[in-house]
């Protein structure tokens, strides 16, 4: 491992070559965008939210999985990456069903959050109001495929830290959906362990537990922290927050 | 002159209305303020002409709706979509996955109390649209205001706005869905 140095937002900084631009960015106060990323889980650069500027190419890179080189020059707010931001989320809002009003993490929502970041207005593409399939089959959680942003956070956290691996992506482009074992009823699944980490994960409201009501459920991400830090480290932080 | 507003009532629940009544005693400082000259809660039977700010709720949802929406847009100044159904179709576009002749059926057939039949075949009765379109998917629309439904503190910052000829720019606290 060697340190380094580069330049973000015009601030010189010193970091680990092992480190990605995020994980730089984020040491420092250097707000990105993230949608895709959940720390603790591996990182597969898939929602294009945290993309940045590099001096020297016109190419734009994704945060969270470029790593740092020697005397990089990083840009991260400017003009062309706060649209192609309020881009990404109005197709987001557009390829999926989004009734905030009547959803369980109205006001806990990732892409609610998002979307007030990038001062979300209106969309310019038209809806497209997709028929997509909810599933209720399981006896504690819904899939409920509306609320969707397709980031791979249960399917990553079920293979990476619960070991179960129930979920993929099936079809290609805009037909792409989330199904569960060989895409049978949720509730049918003979690998799932209904430990409900997919659940907790799930930026949205695509993956909630049964018996909320609309606006109530908040889900919370740092059970993973737990679990990491065990592994990799082999020890346990303190459940009253000291490490 | 005062400037002359109108409300207008398109594929929405009319909570957006209510909420615009929440305003309470501020209602009383509007009413100083503009002249209501076309609403639900106004008895006028005809979109006037010469609107500076017109206030829509709801989705665009069937032919009458959408012959409103150009009507609105040709005698105003400022649209504003009013309400989370206006602005993406949310609740009111719910029906949207769903085939028009299935969801006529549900409506008043299945769930139907008494002399189950669909509506139709009339010219009073407006004709459902296949989907449920947000106002600027129909109509250039001006500013946007959210929630379902906006809160009372909401629109009055847009309307006291508007009023003094401004863009309502919706700072984080006032741009929420929902
Ligand atoms: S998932 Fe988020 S953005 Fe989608 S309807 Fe629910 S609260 Fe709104
Ligand atoms: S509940 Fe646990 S085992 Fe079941 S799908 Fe979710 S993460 Fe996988
Ligand atoms: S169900 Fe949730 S966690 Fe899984 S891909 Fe969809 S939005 Fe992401
Ligand atoms: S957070 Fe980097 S691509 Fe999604």
């Amino acid at each position: 491992m060697a340190i380094l140095t580069l330049t973000i937002d015009g601030e010189q900084l010193s970091a680990n070559d092992d480190e990605t631009l995020l994980e730089i960015a984020r040491q420092h106060d250097i707000a990105i965008p993230t949608l895709c990323h959940l720390e603790g889980l591996s990182d597969v650069g898939s929602c294009r939210l945290c993309l940045v500027e590099i001096e020297g190419s016109q190419k734009l890179f994704p945060a969270c999985t470029t790593r740092a080189q020697e005397g990089m020059v990083v840009r991260t707010k400017t003009e062309r990456l706060q649209r192609n931001r309020r881009m990404i989320i109005e197709l987001l809002a557009s390829e999926g069903n989004h009734q905030c009003a009547v959803c369980v993490v109205n006001n806990h929502c990732e892409l609610q959050n998002l979307a007030y970041e990038v001062g979300l207005t209106h969309t310019r593409y038209p809806y497209l109001y997709p028929k997509k399939r909810l599933d209720a089959s399981h006896p504690d959680f819904i899939i409920d495929r509306n609320r969707c942003v397709l980031c791979t956070r249960c399917v990553r956290v079920c293979h990476e830290v619960e070991g179960a691996h129930v979920w993929d992506i099936a079809q290609r482009g805009i037909h792409c959906e989330i199904i569960s074992d060989m895409d049978q009823p949720w509730g049918t699944s003979p690998s799932c362990t209904s430990c409900g980490k997919c659940v907790l994960v799930c930026p949205t409201g695509a993956l909630i537990a049964k018996g909320e009501n609309v606006a109530e459920m908040e889900k919370k991400t740092d059970f993973l922290k737990y679990i990491v830090t065990a592994r990799v480290k082999r020890e346990w932080i303190n459940t009253d927050g000291e490490e | 002159m005062k400037p002359r507003v109108a409300t207008v009532w398109l594929g929405g629940c009319s909570g957006c209305h209510m909420s615009f009544l929440d305003m309470d005693e501020r209602l009383i400082e509007l009413a100083g303020r503009m002249d209501l000259v076309y609403s639900p809660i106004a008895d006028v039977k005809e979109f006037p002409r010469d609107v500076d700010v017109t206030l829509v709720e709801g989705a665009v949802t069937n032919d009458e709706n959408e012959e409103m929406a150009h009507i609105i847009r040709r005698n105003s100044r400022f649209v504003v979509s009013f309400g989370d159904c206006a602005v993406s179709g949310n609740v009111t576009a719910l029906r949207n996955g769903f085939d028009k002749e299935d969801v006529l059926r549900r409506a008043y057939v299945e769930l139907a109390d008494v002399d189950p039949q669909i509506p139709r075949d009339h010219p009073t009765i407006a004709e459902l649209m296949a989907k449920a379109r947000p106002l600027h998917e129909i109509i250039p629309v001006d500013a946007f205001l959210h929630g379902c439904p906006p809160t009372a503190d909401q629109i009055w910052f847009a309307v006291s706005e508007l009023l003094e000829g401004r863009m309502p720019a919706f700072s984080p606290v006032y741009l929420r869905y929902g």
